[in-house]
């Protein structure tokens, strides 16, 4: 049988989530014998080809979160909100009860400590946002994965009802928002 | 006729809740005779011994063809109820969702996380996600009081501060102001700020928020995530509400 083929990112998000599969530690060998990873920080591969799976970390803060998630969304079968920030915007949507422009001037102009004030303005940086966007506000999602971040065992159970085919679903003990 | 009402099991004095008969005593609403027969009934503005509020609507069941708050309603003899149904649960999901959308609860940055009924009603009903277009309303947080913590981002409206406040505590500190989505709690106080209120640690108010909107100062994270009230229990066990209201009264006050 071919193997799944897994693509994963990290948009808004502290890799928490990433870090947190990591944590499978050994168990990854074993599922590494039914999965394949397509685009994804754990090899470097910078577009999505055709994948069975995709694992959204992270909200949308920028416009590129915007492109990448759409390439998640055309390429991947299934898609997967992964933690608190994908599925509610989480820490960085705090932002969101002030403008952009208060956000910006707090950190760059006014902060304690800044040294030579400005507002970062390169080609290279991605604009920005009005606000912070769960990921289901720019495309559809098919399951949710809360957690900060969702434990090790949390990923094995839905990967693992994906993979023998059943609808995912988390046990209680495995159903935590932080 | 009459023969036949005098046989019938409605002249004792019990209801019936999902095919279990449980009695009641006259005066008894359903949530008090369901909580004293150890079925659950999902609820969040309920506490036992305080003036039912009814307004969560996460109690409401299925009496014959009718819906009604489980907690407002009197348990009439030979009522059958319907509580535990996979329609009441899913329609009690939604409800949960837009008590998360309306306010701003980042679980992951609030001290309450583990012990908050909200999170744990959302964990009993299978919440995955917020479901709606989250409001991202901008909420007064009042610091002022040396004690004692309000942050309005994750307040309920459940009014179970204001009726410990009056109905315990014998003070008055807390009301709801404005409707519909207005709505917001509001301080007893010249200024409306809790430091010029007569809220003090040791009240009931003060304790009994079953989310993280009033909180205690400087008492944070003395119990460890993943040790919480509901990382080791669930919502639905009866009776925990007190567990959790002399566990945090305890500490030097
Ligand atoms: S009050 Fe409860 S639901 Fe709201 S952020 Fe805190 S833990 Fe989460
Ligand atoms: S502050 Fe807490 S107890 Fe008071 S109404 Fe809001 S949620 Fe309920
Ligand atoms: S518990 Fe009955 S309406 Fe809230």
């Amino acid at each position: 049988m071919s193997k799944i083929r897994i693509a994963t990112t990290s948009l808004a998000g502290c890799f928490g989530c990433h870090m947190s599969f990591l944590d499978m530690d050994e168990r990854l060998v074993a599922l590494l014998e039914h999965v394949e990873f397509n685009r994804s920080p754990f090899t470097d591969i910078k577009h999505c080809g055709p994948c069975d799976i995709g694992l959204i970390e992270g909200g949308v803060c920028n416009v590129e979160n915007v492109h990448v998630l759409r390439e998640f969304r055309e390429n991947c079968k299934i898609l997967i909100a992964v933690g608190a920030c994908a599925i509610n915007g989480g820490v960085p949507a705090m932002r969101n009860h002030f403008n952009l422009r208060e956000c910006l001037e707090e950190a760059y102009v006014n902060g304690v400590g800044v040294e030579n004030p400005q507002i970062p303005n390169d080609v290279e940086l991605p604009l920005l946002l009005d606000k912070v966007h769960p990921i289901h506000d720019v495309v559809r999602v098919d399951y949710y994965l809360p957690g900060c971040p969702p434990s090790p065992d949390a990923f094995l159970k839905i990967l693992g009802d994906l993979l023998a085919d059943k609808e995912p679903s988390l046990p209680h003990n495995l159903l935590h928002y932080d | 006729m009459s023969a036949d009402i005098k046989q019938s099991p409605i002249t004792k004095n019990t209801i019936t809740i999902d095919g279990q008969e449980i009695p009641f005593l006259a005066g008894q609403t359903i949530m008090d005779a369901a909580l004293a027969a150890g079925v659950y009934i999902p609820h969040l503005c309920h506490r036992q011994g305080f003036t039912p509020h009814g307004s969560c609507k996460l109690c409401v069941v299925d009496i014959a063809s009718r819906s009604a708050s489980a907690c407002t309603m009197p348990a009439v003899a030979g009522q059958q109820i319907s509580n535990n149904t996979p329609a009441l649960n899913e329609a009690r999901k939604t409800i949960t969702q837009m008590l998360f959308i309306e306010g701003n609860h980042i679980c992951p940055s609030c001290e309450k996380c583990g012990d908050c009924t909200l999170q744990a009603m959302a964990y009993h009903l299978g919440m995955l996600d917020g479901h709606f277009p989250q409001f991202f309303q901008r909420r007064e947080v009042d610091a002022s009081h040396p004690t004692v913590m309000l942050d309005r981002d994750r307040c309920i409206l459940c009014e179970l501060c204001v009726r410990a406040s009056r109905e315990v505590d014998g003070k008055n500190v807390f009301a709801i102001a404005g409707r519909g989505i207005n709505a917001h709690l509001v301080v007893n106080s010249a200024s409306g700020k809790l430091v010029d209120s007569d809220l003090e640690t040791s009240d009931m108010a003060a304790h009994i928020c079953p989310v993280g909107a009033i909180l205690i100062k400087e008492h944070g994270y003395e119990v460890p995530i993943g040790q919480r009230t509901f990382d080791l229990h669930q919502v639905s066990e009866i009776g925990l509400e007190k567990t959790i209201l002399t566990k945090v009264r305890q500490p030097d006050e």
